[in-house]
Order: C-alpha cells, then sequence, then structure tokens
C-alpha cells in the first residue's frame, strides 16, 4: 500500500460524512417526534443542531477541496471525493428539511390539535428509513443495498400525493383546520424532500462503488 | 497527416527475460496515446518496438506485427532507418547535438540523408521550430547558439524540432517532460495538443495527471502485458480491471 495519508484522508471523510448523517437523521426523527407530541422544547433543539450540520457541512467540503487540490486523486477514490461532496450537500438540506418541520409544528402549537387525514409518523419512518439505508450502503460499500433505496422513493411520493388530495380536501370541507393541514401538507412536502435527498445519497453510493450514472433513471 | 498504428501480438525480449507479452492494440490517427504502468512494466520496451529502437540493444529481439499506415515495420526487406525517419521519437533527457549550432541540430536529420538544398532547408527549419513552439525565442541565435547552450526545456523542444524536421507520421515521446520544471512541462503539454493535428503521438509517462491532460487515449502496461486499453477518462474514472485500478489510486506501483 503505497500513499498512506491519501487513504488516511479518505477515511477520516468517510467518518465525519457518517457523523453528519447520523446528525441529520437524528435531525428529522426529533422533528417528526415533536409533530406527533407537539413538543416545542424539541424544536427547538432541532433548530439549535442545525448548526453544528452546518459547520459540519462546511469542515467536510474543506477536507475534500483540499484532498482533491493535494492529492489528485483517481478512479474509485475520485468517484469517492466526489460522492462525498454531493452527500455532504444532501446531508445539509435533510437538516434544512427537519428545520422546516420543527418551524410547521411551531407554528400548529399556536392552534387546536386537529384530527388530519395524513399518517406523517408513518411517512417519516419511511423517509428517515432511506437515508439510514442510503448511509448503511455507503458505510457497506453496498450498491445493492443502495438500489433498494431508490425502489422505496416512490411509496413516500405516492403518500405525498395521497396527503396532497386528503388535506387540500380538510381545508375546504372544514375552515377551522386550514392552518393545520397546511402545516401538515408542508410537512409531508418537508419528508417528500427528505427522501428524495436519502435517494440522491444512494444514486451517489452507486456511482462510487459502480461507477454507473443511476441518476434520472440512467438518461443521459 | 498522422497514420495510424496496428500492433497484434507484439512480444519482446531482452536476452531470455520477456519482456512483452502479446501486445495487441490499435492507435488512432492524430491523437495522443498515453502509455502508463509501473517502472519495469515495458512501456519504453513497447514504444521502442514501435520504430524498431528496440533492436539498437545487445540482445534484444521482438517478434508480432507493427503496421503504421502501409508500413509493415517487422516487414521483409524493410529498412529500420526508414522505418525510424517515419516514426520520431523524443527521448527523456534533452539529447541535443552539443557542439551543433540550433540550426544544425534542426536539420541535422535531413543533411545526414544528403539533403543539400539551403533554401529549402532554411524553410524547414523554421517550419519545425514553429512546430516546436521554439522558434520565437532562439530566431536571432540559430546559428550563434549551441543546442547545448539552451535552457532543458528549451533543450527538448529542439529534439522535438529535430525529430519534426524530418515529417514523420508518428511521434513517440518517451518521458519528454520528467526532467523538466513545470512551466517547460506545461510548454511541452501545450505542443503535444497542438502536434496532434499533424500527427499521430504516442508518450509514455510516470505522471498520470500529465497522461490526463495529453491524452485522449490511455493504455496501462503491467508486467509486460497490456492490462487496459480505453478512452483516458475512461481509464481514470472508471478502470474496467482492478490492476488499473489499484496503480492509478496508487494502491501499489
Amino acid at each position: 500500500m503505497t500513499r498512506t495519508r491519501f487513504h488516511q484522508g479518505l477515511e477520516e471523510l468517510k467518518q465525519r460524512l457518517l457523523i453528519m448523517g447520523g446528525l441529520a437523521e437524528q435531525a428529522v426523527d426529533r422533528a417528526v417526534q415533536a409533530y406527533v407530541t407537539r413538543d416545542l422544547p424539541m424544536c427547538h433543539k432541532v433548530l439549535e443542531d442545525e448548526k453544528t450540520i452546518n459547520a459540519s457541512e462546511r469542515e467536510i467540503d474543506e477536507i475534500a477541496v483540499d484532498l482533491l487540490a493535494m492529492q489528485q486523486p483517481m478512479a474509485v477514490d475520485l468517484r469517492f471525493l466526489f460522492s462525498v461532496i454531493k452527500i455532504n450537500a444532501d446531508l445539509e438540506r435533510v437538516g434544512d428539511q427537519a428545520v422546516n418541520i420543527a418551524e410547521r409544528v411551531i407554528d400548529m402549537s399556536k392552534f387546536a390539535v386537529a384530527e388530519l387525514p395524513v399518517d406523517i409518523a408513518r411517512m417519516a419512518s419511511i423517509a428517515s428509513g432511506m437515508v439510514h439505508q442510503s448511509l448503511e450502503a455507503f458505510i457497506e460499500e453496498d450498491a445493492d443495498l443502495a438500489q433498494q433505496v431508490l425502489e422505496r422513493d416512490d411509496i413516500v411520493d405516492a403518500i405525498n400525493r395521497d396527503a396532497f388530495e386528503s388535506l387540500t380536501q380538510v381545508m375546504q370541507s372544514d375552515s377551522s383546520s386550514t392552518r393545520q393541514a397546511l402545516d401538515a401538507l408542508i410537512v409531508a412536502r418537508n419528508l417528500e424532500r427528505v427522501a428524495d435527498h436519502a435517494t440522491n445519497i444512494a444514486e451517489d453510493v452507486i456511482f462510487w462503488v459502480r461507477g454507473a450514472d443511476v441518476r434520472h433513471h440512467g438518461v443521459s | 497527416m498522422g497514420v495510424d498504428i496496428k500492433v497484434e501480438r507484439l512480444n519482446a525480449w531482452f536476452g531470455k527475460n520477456q519482456a512483452l507479452h502479446e501486445i495487441t492494440m490499435d492507435i488512432l490517427p492524430n491523437h495522443a496515446t498515453a502509455i502508463i504502468g509501473p517502472s519495469g512494466c515495458g512501456k519504453s520496451t513497447f514504444v521502442r518496438c514501435l520504430n524498431r529502437m528496440h533492436e539498437t540493444h545487445p540482445d534484444a529481439r521482438a517478434e508480432g506485427r507493427v503496421r503504421v499506415s502501409d508500413m509493415d515495420v517487422y516487414g521483409d526487406g524493410v529498412a529500420p532507418v526508414d522505418v525510424r525517419r517515419r516514426i520520431g521519437m523524443v527521448f527523456q533527457k534533452p539529447n541535443p547535438f552539443p557542439s551543433m549550432s540550433i540550426y544544425d541540430n534542426v536539420s541535422a536529420g535531413l543533411r545526414l540523408n544528403g539533403f543539400r538544398n539551403r533554401k529549402k532547408l532554411d524553410v524547414i527549419v523554421e517550419k519545425s521550430l514553429r512546430s516546436a513552439a521554439l522558434w520565437d525565442e532562439v530566431k536571432d541565435d540559430l546559428k550563434k547558439k549551441s543546442g547545448a547552450s539552451l535552457s532543458g526545456g528549451q533543450q527538448q523542444r529542439l529534439c522535438i524540432a529535430r525529430a519534426l524536421a524530418v515529417e514523420p507520421d508518428v511521434l513517440l515521446m518517451d518521458e519528454p517532460a520528467s526532467a523538466l520544471d513545470p512551466i517547460s512541462t506545461s510548454k511541452i503539454e501545450d505542443l503535444i495538443f497542438e502536434l496532434k493535428a499533424n500527427y499521430t503521438v504516442v508518450i509514455v509517462t510516470h505522471n498520470m495527471q500529465q497522461a490526463a491532460r495529453v491524452a485522449e487515449f490511455t493504455a496501462f502496461f503491467l508486467l509486460g502485458k497490456l492490462i487496459e486499453f480505453d478512452k483516458t477518462e475512461k481509464i481514470f474514472t472508471t478502470p474496467a480491471d482492478k490492476r488499473t485500478e489499484d496503480y492509478i489510486t496508487g494502491r501499489f506501483g
């Protein structure tokens, strides 16, 4: 083995990205928990944690750019760094979605609890699970596992479409719940975006491991 | 114009040691093709086989077929000197004739072949030096300065001009920039890019970034075998063979 320092640098980057992934995943879980239990202190915790995620994003980018400039990576290492930079941006966006959800919960807490026809907890469980699985695929360098993440995106999209229909109906039929339904609709939309980011991460894992571009169903 | 090179089942030996094993590859005209691989992998031997320089080593021999356009390089009755006129070569260390002037260095090959027309020589010397991106730096000292008085980078471009003066179809370059500073290296790399318009360029390099910068195609050699040959961007982003990947990512070599 040669270029030991370079490969240590890549390993450090991997570790940092995993820590960042854990933080982003936790932020979504906390935001959804806050939604379910209308837990305001938890919302503020999510807002606070975003600063750590943003700082982590900057540090990872810096290390990645340094490695690109100093080591001129090739082949699998080049694909790895390219993927890390993109995954880093997606994880930061996952953190942003968690913040958006927390802000909706803060807004909802100002109004009476309404019974809404949308299973946010189930949607969150799938979307957050996709983030988790895409990171697991990253750890294990497992393109097959990443492929499974792509397939689950359609489920979340379908739930989001259903939520749009059913929550629109609530807004039309019960004006006292309009604000709550709108907030829930935005939360569903945020979770759908979380699933999209997980899909992007999975695609980047496949690109890194297999060298294959599977974005947009492989259409160039 | 550059011509294509077809190599079929090329084998080469130094005494009993086989340095190349069954190399088969097609090199496209008017492109730069880089040959990469660790020390001792046979990349220099390979290019030296293309213009029959290999056999100038004692005990060295080669078998197989090399076609450069319509010329069968190892065909019966083909003189090595004719092969080398059509396939020029530039080496790692610039090797101008030290006591000759710049002009005489460039025109040496033609004059050795009995070319005496002074006016035509002037034209060819200027054209060759311009092609080698050296004309503007030496035009006032053509007959005053010796080849050895130039800087390393200028000497290498002088050697390129000397190789171009005999109007070859192919230019082989064996680590042409490895003894040069970064500025001179950039000049040689820019030059390679321009030379492709008129010549087929084959460049041996230890510097993978250099291969990535100048060559459209890259061949990876290991232990005398051609492991992978593909478009340069494919080799450096998604090589097909694990050995290529391990080498270019610095996991061995």
